[in-house]
């Protein structure tokens, strides 16, 4: 196992440390984080879990792990933290770097839903939710998803294909190609 | 008294009502909101978890163009869009190299002039309790409200209330004659980033913030966000079976003031107010 090799036991730990600034040695493994976590019933990992993973080393069971996508970015863990650990800014990290190392497990939708995102913007520089909408069910394979609700939606005019362009859209496309991608440390 | 406007993508289509209140509220106090000409997207989530680097520079444009237009304070009505705008200010203002970075990618330069507030931030502290009261042409009438803030208090540069149990929702409904609840429910997550992708948690946490308000008699919510209202609103009729209007803190204080029921939008909403408002004589039959 290698997370038991002395030399290798703090890598990911320090890996984690330096992306996000947050030491989880600090970790008092009190479970507040997880109690107060809304969608703590869904995850496959506890977020005091994770946290305790990435103390023993374990890459590969934290990046694997459902529950790094199901955060809801809600912050709730980090303002409860006695130890004053930001752990929704870990979660966050940890999602980066499942993605940097190319081992993202059984979350497409989520990806999907983020790509159809960007792309209005790239084109329009401002979001179309209609647009959103449609594009996403489809290529998440869901033509008809939430239908009923979409047409009442459209019948209270809140959804429509039509949206302003902004003028200086070639500049946001230019924000897009040269943004770097992915993470920088905090701490180097 | 003029100040600079961000109403943000969902403010033009799932939310037009916010933006409709907000403007009528604003008119009838005499405020003069300017939009930053040709904003774009803050890039909410997608664009951060693709790439820091994008996901402060979309906000970085806006913050450029909104200190040409020689704007003091940007209000934004959503806590997304806020937050975005706050903390890449914070973070610019704070670090010479991301601002190096930021500067090359947008091609013009941030001075860090600008303050940016949230709508509820401005009701608060700019606007304040007295002048909301001196505008009122009708009270509440004892309202039952359940003031929901949603993760609002607790996002990323956003230090403007009690980060768990935050009021300044409440001391609004209750300066206009309502009755704001205490419950504990107000901060609790509304699930609306996994609405899409993960419809049934949603739909979990949708219903568990409606029950709780019932369950301490609430008569309708008031939100300040966007995706708190859509989730709790559109979603509602598929986990709930009594109606609980969600209503914008902005449609609250426009009902105040006399303003019109279409004019602030309440006719846009999915569950309708009309007969809690018409059975509690806030509006007329």
């Amino acid at each position: 196992m290698s997370y038991l090799n002395e030399k290798e036991i703090h890598r990911f730990k320090q890996r984690v440390l330096g992306l996000s600034g947050e030491d989880v040695t600090r970790c008092i493994q009190c479970g507040k984080c997880s109690a107060g976590c809304p969608i703590s019933p869904e995850m496959d990992l506890q977020p005091n879990q994770v946290i305790h993973l990435i103390q023993i080393n374990d890459p590969e069971r934290v990046l694997r792990s459902e529950a790094i996508w199901l955060c809801a970015s809600c912050q709730t863990c980090s303002v409860r933290c006695p130890e004053d650990i930001d752990v929704a800014q870990i979660m966050d990290v940890l999602r980066k770097v499942a993605l940097e190392d190319q081992i993202v497990v059984g979350q497409e939708n989520g990806m999907r839903f983020n790509e159809c995102f960007l792309e209005s913007i790239r084109k329009r520089g401002r979001v179309n939710e209609m647009r959103i909408l449609l594009r996403y069910n489809l290529v998440a394979h869901q033509p008809l998803k939430d239908t009923h609700l979409g047409l009442v939606m459209y019948a209270k005019r809140k959804l429509s294909f039509s949206s302003r362009k902004i003028k200086e859209v070639s500049l946001i496309k230019k924000i897009f190609q040269n943004s770097q991608r992915f993470i920088t440390g905090k701490m180097e | 008294m003029k100040v600079g406007y961000y109403p943000g993508c969902s403010l033009e289509s799932s939310a037009k009502e916010f933006d409709l209140s907000l403007r009528a509220i604003f008119q009838e106090m005499d405020i003069s909101l300017r939009e930053i000409p040709d904003w774009n997207c803050c890039g909410a989530s997608p664009a951060h978890s693709l790439s820091e680097e994008l996901g402060m520079a979309l906000p970085y444009r806006n913050l450029v163009k909104a200190e040409e237009e020689g704007f003091r304070e940007i209000i934004s009505p959503c806590p997304a869009c806020y937050s975005r705008m706050k903390h890449t200010h914070e973070k610019v203002v704070l670090d010479r190299s991301l601002a190096d970075r930021l500067r090359t990618l947008v091609g013009k330069d941030y001075r860090g002039s600008l303050e940016a507030k949230h709508i509820l931030d401005f009701l608060k502290d700019d606007i304040g309790l007295r002048q909301l009261k001196s505008k009122m042409k009708r009270s509440l009438k004892g309202l039952k409200v359940a003031s929901y803030y949603g993760c609002l208090t607790r996002l990323p540069g956003v230090k403007i209330d009690d980060v768990e149990n935050p009021v300044m929702m409440d001391e609004i409904v209750e300066a206009l004659g309502g009755k704001s609840l205490d419950w504990s429910y107000k901060t609790e997550c509304c699930g609306a980033s996994l609405s899409l992708t993960k419809t049934e948690i949603a739909l979990r946490l949708v219903r568990s913030i409606l029950e709780a308000a019932e369950e301490k008699g609430a008569e309708c919510i008031a939100v300040v966000c966007p995706l708190c209202q859509s989730n709790l609103d559109v979603r509602q009729s598929v986990v709930y079976k009594k109606k609980m209007p969600i209503l914008y803190i902005t449609q609250l204080i426009g009902l105040t003031q006399g303003l019109g029921y279409a004019k602030l939008g309440l006719d846009g909403l999915i569950v309708s107010p009309r007969d809690l408002l018409q059975k509690k004589g806030i509006i007329e039959k």
